[in-house]
């Protein structure tokens, strides 16, 4: 047994493997960034891209004076606690609140009844939609609760023990109802029904009766069954995942003050100030202008926080009350009522000429929504062949309601399911070709001009530079030997996309800037953003201070969701750059007596002629030529930035209990431009080491009465430090044609791979096909004992 | 969770006194590790909580080679495994108190806090079985005495009457030749409940096992003494045929259920596995 002694380990030192295997992944992060990159195009040389500052908001966070949801305390703060559904599916027949109501102590108590009634209404969150009415009765139910852990009623009171005492008092009736989890089970005929108003939408054909099945989204290209028929192997397997939660450290946290004057503050741990202002006005039915939302620091989101789940409540406990109210979840809260990522069943089939090359494929995808429809099933059709030149393909694609909470995303929604099916065919047909995977997956590579089973045709992108990349990492080209080990490969792709973003920033005199922005900073982007703006005035990154602002101090800026913050928001910052070196120089002509268009600007310098004046010696001179100067830009980049990693991993199973011990693990991404070359290797190591649990261990557990039976993380087996190797990062770099600096986003493409890899690495480790995600022992163990037994 | 008293008892007779007159409505606070984790989550509740730490003979910490070890029901776990001499009398019980939690656990959390508990999953009650560990327990008609493995009887409950108190755990003196290990199989490498926990403890005598005692968790409602396995291996050589059928006889004392921690079948074959592997390497330790 590995166990007791890896522990001890631990408890010293990192060990020499280790020290040197970080020394491993610094050394090839530091030939990464050295200027050396695959993209045609020239590469500028960079001041501050691509160099390591110290992170803005770094001293705040160790010494623990960083402010969080939960940390803010305004005059008369009271604390609120939620009741919950303990069925899976229930109608509520009758909330009697009374005894609550007296409890010592309570000042305000909600139910569904206090909510307006919301009409059916889309509105657009920048990552994904929703459907207001579903977002209202999510927050808080009215007539059913459609699954365990779904809010009914909330009590607030001076003391948070107050509240928790009296919500047990809350009494709610309810009929329950027969629950329905899995997915194919909900899509059966006779599955009982979540809504009696949803009806399958098939590409805008509407069904006639109502369905768990939201939507049936079809996608094609060229001729598939010709496809097939010109191939000379096809390979079409079955594959299932469970559902998995973000595991973000930080539990969902609100405080909200409903002013006298009707003023509506929120403090929210959200992904987006501006979408968190739009749902909670819409759920409340005020104007977006009565609410400010003040988005705190935020301990991890990773796609769950862009949805509300406390504001509202919070706030109309404070109408109420007259308070300002804070709501905290608890852990268990947090996995039974808030976002998960679905349980998913896919089949696909792909078939290939013998010289390698694919010619078709099929994919037939149903994803579970949870409770309300809107799941993350689009992105998943999108991505399940996005890595290959693919000539023919369909893919079918089900939306469908189970009585689980509502799915939300989770770091390149849908993508990681549809990869872990895709990328093991693919392992299977190189194996049966007896090619290199890596050489299979170059000779079949997306790349510019490839159209995508979606529509979209590629432009530049970095796929085939990743895949060389990763073939002469020297943990690919090392040998793996030692019995029961073996190696695996996988691609990933995430869009990164674009979206809103706005940046103000104002030159203070002693030359440094003030940069507000308006993207929640999650993954380090504050530092990104300013090493944006610092390099396009020419000043060191230490010289610009970041702020990200409220809903009131910074202008309409979607959530940080799609990796597309360090591109938008950069972008933004930038075009501010450029406003301010536009007014700056009409202050040097004023001082040298010129025309503005004379003032040439470049690497921080202002000149005309053999005049020169430093950006921090005009600073120093605004006070005297006008006063303050204030750049500011809104952007608004469309489409995707493409962003692809390739993933290697050697694993070792213990053929006696089937635990998988990851010994090595390299993630290689294209970055487009690495802006902060240490935040690229943490979003590549961290989205590897949760795609790495996903593949291992995470699953939400149910009982026969639809109820999940492991919400903690004692039972919801997230890895730990001991479970995950130090992981080897490569950057590579084919700049994004849509960018100045060309930036991709990056933090989402790394969880894509991580399945498919481990499940390639178990195969040729134990001999067995892993089809089924987690890849927990007691699955790796019955399907080593099936194969024994065969 | 609501408001509750505590109390800090100085000497068995108040801490008993307390005890019996509050009865169910008491809980007894050694390292805190699973009843203040219990009483916030609401798995629990107190009115009265009854520290024990200051009870001189609940700290105890007595080894010597000829009479055993006597260990307060208090004493946290780095005690055991920092002390080389116990570590080597009794390596069973170290390996299990270098498990339990991370070191911060460690450094609060007690052997008799884990009996107490009574979890089926218990990771020092197999070590305690295998060890032929014995319980010393308080109360208001006095102290007696129970059989490690006689002392849980179903999750979370155990043969303590109202008033009585764990006092320690004592363990024979280490036999000649003897070697004990215990280990256990968790999906992760920390963090985790035992899915199977086994414990081993043989002593050999001319060249073949004397006698060897094998203790089992989470494959039953309390850990168990696995008897047929245990009584199998006297006179029997210690080599793998041996403890491959002794894991064979361990599956069949085994009543696992399937739950979010594994599914019956895998529990079954994993004690299987683990009875032979923590054999084999007490056999090791025993110098066999
Ligand atoms: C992070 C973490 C990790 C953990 N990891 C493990 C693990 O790996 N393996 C494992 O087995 N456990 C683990 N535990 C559980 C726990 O740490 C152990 O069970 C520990 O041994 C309990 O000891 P304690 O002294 O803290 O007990 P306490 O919490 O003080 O008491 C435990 C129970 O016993 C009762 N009790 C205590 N002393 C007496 C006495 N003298 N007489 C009668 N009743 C008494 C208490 O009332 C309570 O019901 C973990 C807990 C945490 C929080």
């Amino acid at each position: 047994m590995k166990s007791p002694l890896r522990k001890n380990k631990s408890k010293r030192l990192p060990s020499k493997a280790n020290r040197r295997s970080v020394r491993r992944a610094a050394q090839a992060a530091r030939r990464s960034t050295n200027g050396r990159t695959n993209g045609r195009a020239k590469v500028p040389k960079f001041k501050v891209l691509g160099t390591r500052p110290i992170r803005h908001d770094g001293a705040d966070k160790v010494t623990g004076r960083a402010i969080y949801t939960a940390d803010v305390k305004l005059a008369g703060l009271i604390h609120a606690s939620m009741v919950r559904s303990p069925h899976a599916h229930a109608r509520i027949v009758s909330i009697d609140t009374s005894a609550a109501e007296k409890y010592p102590g309570v000042l305000a108590v909600v139910t569904g009844k206090d909510f307006p009634n919301v009409a059916d209404k889309i509105a657009e969150l920048g990552e994904g939609a929703v459907n207001l009415a579903h977002l209202s009765a999510n927050c808080m139910a009215k007539d059913k609760a459609l699954y365990k852990g779904h809010a009914v009623a909330a009590v607030a009171a001076a003391s948070a023990l107050d509240a928790a005492e009296a919500a047990k008092l809350i009494q709610v009736q309810y009929e329950p109802l027969p629950a329905v989890t899995w997915v194919l089970d909900a899509m059966k005929e006779d599955a009982p029904l979540l809504h009696d108003d949803v009806y399958t939408d098939q590409m805008g054909k509407v069904g006639k009766k109502p369905s768990n099945v939201a939507k049936h989204l079809i996608f094609e290209i060229g001729d598939v069954k010709k496809g097939f028929a010109s191939a000379d192997l096809v390979i079409e397997r079955e594959f299932k995942t469970q559902t998995v939660h973000q595991g973000y450290i930080e539990p969902h946290a609100a405080v909200a003050l409903w002013n006298a004057d009707g003023h509506l503050t929120i403090y929210s741990a959200t992904q987006g100030a501006f979408t968190c202002r739009q749902q909670t006005a819409e759920v409340l039915q005020v104007p977006v202008s009565q609410v400010t939302v003040i988005p705190c620091e935020i301990g991890g989101g990773f796609g769950g926080k862009i949805s509300i789940y406390l504001e509202p409540v919070a706030a109309m406990l404070s109408k109420k009350s007259g308070r300002p109210v804070k709501m905290t979840m608890t852990r268990q809260e947090v996995f039974e009522g808030t976002g998960p990522t679905p349980a998913s069943f896919m089949r696909v089939k792909l078939g290939a000429k013998k010289n390698g090359k694919l010619v078709a494929g099929e994919a037939w995808l149903a994803y579970d929504a949870g409770a309300y429809p809107g799941g993350v099933i689009g992105p998943g059709c999108m991505c399940v062949f996005s890595c290959y030149d693919l000539p023919n393909a369909r893919v079918d694609g089900f939306d469908v309601c189970v009585n689980k909470p509502q799915t939300k995303a989770y770091r390149a929604p849908g993508a990681t399911h549809a990869a872990f099916a895709c990328e093991t065919i693919i392992d299977e047909l190189a194996e049966a070709l007896k090619m290199d995977p890596i050489d299979f997956r170059l000779k079949n590579a997306a790349k510019e001009g490839t159209r995508r089973v979606d529509g979209p045709v590629y432009p530049r992108i970095g796929l085939v530079e990743t895949l060389q990349a990763a073939k002469n990492t020297p943990h690919y080209k090392s040998k793996l030997t030692g019995k029961n080990r073996g190696r695996g490969v996988a691609c990933g792709f995430w869009f990164n996309i674009g979206l809103k973003s706005s940046a103000s920033a104002s030159v203070e005199p002693d030359g440094t800037v003030a940069l507000v922005e308006g993207s929640t900073d999650i993954g380090g982007t504050r530092t990104s953003v300013a090493m944006q703006l610092a390099e396009t005035l020419g000043i060191p990154a230490e010289d610009v201070h970041p702020k990200v602002g409220d809903t009131d101090s910074i202008g309409y800026t979607d959530v940080t969701g799609g990796s597309r913050v360090t591109f938008a928001t950069g972008l933004a910052a930038y075009q501010c750059g450029l406003d301010i070196i536009r007014q700056m120089s009409e202050r040097a002509a004023m001082l040298w007596d010129c025309k503005p268009q004379q003032v040439k600007f470049d690497a921080g310098v202002f000149r005309n002629g053999r005049k020169s004046i430093t950006f921090k010696e005009l600073a120093a001179k605004l006070p005297e030529t006008g006063g303050g100067i204030i750049g500011r830009a809104t952007v608004d980049p469309q489409g995707a930035t493409n962003g692809f990693g390739a993933h290697i991993a050697d694993v070792e199973v213990d053929p006696e209990t089937g635990k998988v011990t990851i010994l090595r693990y390299t993630a290689v991404q294209d970055a487009g431009k690495a802006v902060h070359p240490s935040y690229v290797e943490g979003q590549m190591q961290g989205g590897a080491t949760q795609g790495i649990g996903w593949a291992l261990n995470e699953e939400y557990f149910y009982n026969d009465q639809g109820r999940m039976t492991n919400a903690s993380f004692l039972d919801y087996r997230m890895p730990t430090a001991l479970d995950v190797p130090m992981i080897e990062t490569v950057i590579v770099e084919v700049p994004n044609p849509a960018h100045p600096y060309g930036v991709r986003g990056v933090g989402e493409t790394p969880i894509v791979s991580p399945p498919a890899t481990i499940a390639s690495a178990i195969y040729h480790a134990a001999g067995v096909r892993m089809r089924e995600l987690p890849m927990a022992p007691y699955k790796v163990c019955k399907a080593m004992m099936e194969k024994a037994s065969m | 969770m609501k408001d509750f008293e505590y109390a800090a008892a100085a000497t068995l007779d108040e801490a008993v006194s307390l005890l019996a007159a509050r009865g169910e409505r008491a809980k007894i606070l050694a390292g805190g590790t699973d009843i203040i984790v219990q009483l916030r989550e609401g798995l629990r509740e107190a009115d009265l909580v009854v520290d024990v730490k200051k009870i001189p003979e609940i700290m105890t910490y007595r080894f010597d080679p000829a009479s055993g070890l006597s260990l307060g029901a208090a004493v946290p776990c780095y005690r055991i495994y920092e002390d080389g001499d116990v570590a080597a009398a009794y390596p069973a019980l170290a390996d299990a108190a270098r498990i339990i939690g991370g070191w911060q656990i460690q450094s609060r959390a007690s052997i008799g806090g884990n009996l107490c508990n009574s979890s089926p999953a218990a990771d020092s009650i197999p070590a305690l079985i295998a060890l032929g560990a014995a319980c010393k327990i308080a109360g208001p008609e006095g102290m007696r005495s129970v059989p490690v493995e006689q002392f849980c009887t179903s999750p979370g409950k155990n043969v303590l009457r109202r008033g009585e108190l764990l006092v320690s755990i004592q363990f024979p003196p280490p036999a000649a030749k003897s070697g004990s290990h215990y280990l256990r199989f968790i999906p992760r490498n920390e963090m985790d409940i035992a899915v199977v926990g086994a414990g081993a403890w043989l002593r050999m005598q001319d060249g073949v096992i004397a006698e060897g005692r094998i203790g089992l968790a989470a494959v039953a409602p309390t850990p168990k003494l696995a008897e047929q396995a245990s009584r199998f291996l006297a006179g029997k050589p210690a080599s793998e045929e041996t403890f491959r059928q002794a894991g064979e006889l361990a599956r069949q004392s085994a009543s696992p259920i399937s739950d979010m921690r594994g599914p019956a079948q895998y529990r079954l074959h994993l004690v299987g596995v683990l009875t032979r592997r923590a054999l084999a390497k007490a056999a090791e330790r025993a110098g066999a």
